[in-house]
């Protein structure tokens, strides 16, 4: 049972991938975003740059939850200003913190949490869940406090959480953060297992190995794009002139 | 610290829907305060006793912990009631509220905190006639639940900051070291929690969830 509905149905073009133009972001007078124009069709892109680069701000374009201030973004052909909720649903988002994605006290209620808001029947969320939570190895955690997991299996859940909703596309804004190796490890096998298309906001520049693409940011520009190795070396060298 | 106090078992008693669970709480409550007298009330405790311990197979430590937490007040009343009435009075309040503990434990420790929100969505079903959306309120409650041990943490890591550069963690000058940080990291926290809540779809969300057990 539905509250609202958008007023048109909209039409989606998976083959579209993800279209800026023109794209400007500020907060106030302070611009952190400026003249993006980028077509992401790659399954991987990785996203770096210094903090205050704008990257998380980019990421959270992707799926609506910030609005350019100038300029379109559309996913599959859809604009983020005029369909939002279906953006929302066909773009996951893995925040840095899973304390702060984490919304139910049990891990088994938090994954379901998605679900329950697309409307998905109790047999088949319980089924979905069930799934998500053995494939990341929490099944004898879904009935534990969420707030008692170690921090990589909360990242997990945060992730897991995001993943049983089956988004065509997942943003993850610096997944790994606050990981220690092992858990880091453990999110890249994840990340490198998907089949959906990843867009990865990171610092750790081993994540990006063996992506399609990798974006630098600085100050709210794009200066470099192309694959792993040269833009990585380009950030490289932009860092060391700091 | 936990707020969580599920304790998954198969058995009838965490089968049983919450709200009927809720109703027979009630009219447990009802019944050892309309009919005080000793066999009624020792009969419930013994019931109350047998239902979490036998049939819902919930450990003793469990149903301690509670009765733990009210001793004290346990024990005032009994030698308040020994002093100004009688001691039969005193057993009987004692073994009253007890029984009504150590009930409430058992169905909290056999209910998904997403059943409870379920009832109480339930009985909200009638203010959506005045806008308000039965759904939310279940959503608050269980993000109570969820933060209240979240945020006791950070003021945790915020007092042992404080105490590691030297400062005070006690009286009125260790609150307010405490309580102002602890705000901003709030505020912070709760923005990127509205931003995960756009994002995981709590703008579809139902009038009602509808169903309850998640796994």
């Amino acid at each position: 049972m539905r509250l609202r509905r958008e007023v048109t149905a909209p039409i989606a073009d998976p083959a579209r991938g993800i279209e800026l133009r023109g794209v400007g972001h500020a907060y106030g007078d302070r611009v952190v975003l400026a003249d993006l124009d980028l077509h992401l069709t790659e399954r991987r892109i990785g996203v770096v740059g210094a903090n205050g680069s704008g990257k998380s701000t980019f990421a959270r374009l992707l799926n609506g939850l910030v609005m350019p201030t100038t300029g379109t973004v559309h996913v599959d052909g859809l604009d983020t200003r005029t369909h939002v909720r279906e953006v929302r649903r066909r773009v996951g988002f893995v925040f840095q913190d899973p304390d702060a994605q984490i919304v139910h006290p049990t891990v088994a209620e938090d994954a379901a949490y998605g679900l329950e808001n697309q409307g998905v029947p109790p047999a088949e969320r319980a089924e979905r869940v069930a799934e998500v939570l053995q494939r990341y190895g929490l099944a004898g955690h879904a009935d534990h406090p969420a707030h008692l997991l170690s921090g990589g299996q909360k990242q997990l859940l945060a992730i897991a959480g995001v993943l049983v909703m089956r988004p065509a596309r997942i943003v993850f804004d610096e997944p790994t953060t606050l990981l220690d190796l092992v858990n880091t490890r453990r999110v890249a096998q994840v990340i490198e297992e998907l089949e959906q298309q990843v867009v990865v906001v990171t610092h750790d520049l081993d994540l990006l190995e063996g992506f399609d693409r990798v974006l630098v940011f600085d100050d709210g520009r794009v200066v470099a794009d192309g694959p792993p190795d040269r833009s990585v070396a380009a950030y490289r060298t932009l860092m060391v002139h700091r | 610290m936990t707020l969580a106090l599920y304790v998954p078992r198969a058995s009838p008693v965490h089968r049983t829907p919450a709200g009927w669970k809720l109703l027979v709480l009630a009219g447990l409550s009802v019944l050892v305060f309309a009919v005080p007298t000793l066999p009624v009330v020792s009969g419930a405790l013994v019931a109350v006793l047998v239902v979490g311990l036998v049939v819902a197979r919930l450990p003793g430590a469990v149903l301690l912990r509670q009765a733990r937490a009210v001793l004290w007040v346990l024990v005032a009343i009994f030698v308040l009631h020994a002093v100004l009435t009688d001691v039969l009075t005193g057993t009987l309040t004692v073994l009253r509220l007890l029984a009504l503990v150590l009930a409430a434990a058992v169905v909290t420790a056999t209910t998904r905190v997403t059943e409870m929100v379920a009832v109480v969505e339930r009985v909200c079903w009638p203010l959506r006639w005045v806008g308000v959306r039965p759904a939310r309120i279940g959503l608050v409650i269980a993000m109570a639940l969820r933060f209240i041990p979240l945020i006791a943490e950070r003021a945790d890591r915020i007092r042992e900051a404080q105490a590691a550069r030297g400062g005070s963690v006690h009286g009125l000058r260790g609150l307010t070291t405490t309580v102002v940080p602890l705000l901003v990291q709030v505020l912070q926290l709760a923005h990127t929690v509205s931003e995960a809540l756009d994002a995981r779809g709590a703008e579809d969300v139902p009038l009602r969830r509808g169903g309850t057990r998640a796994a």
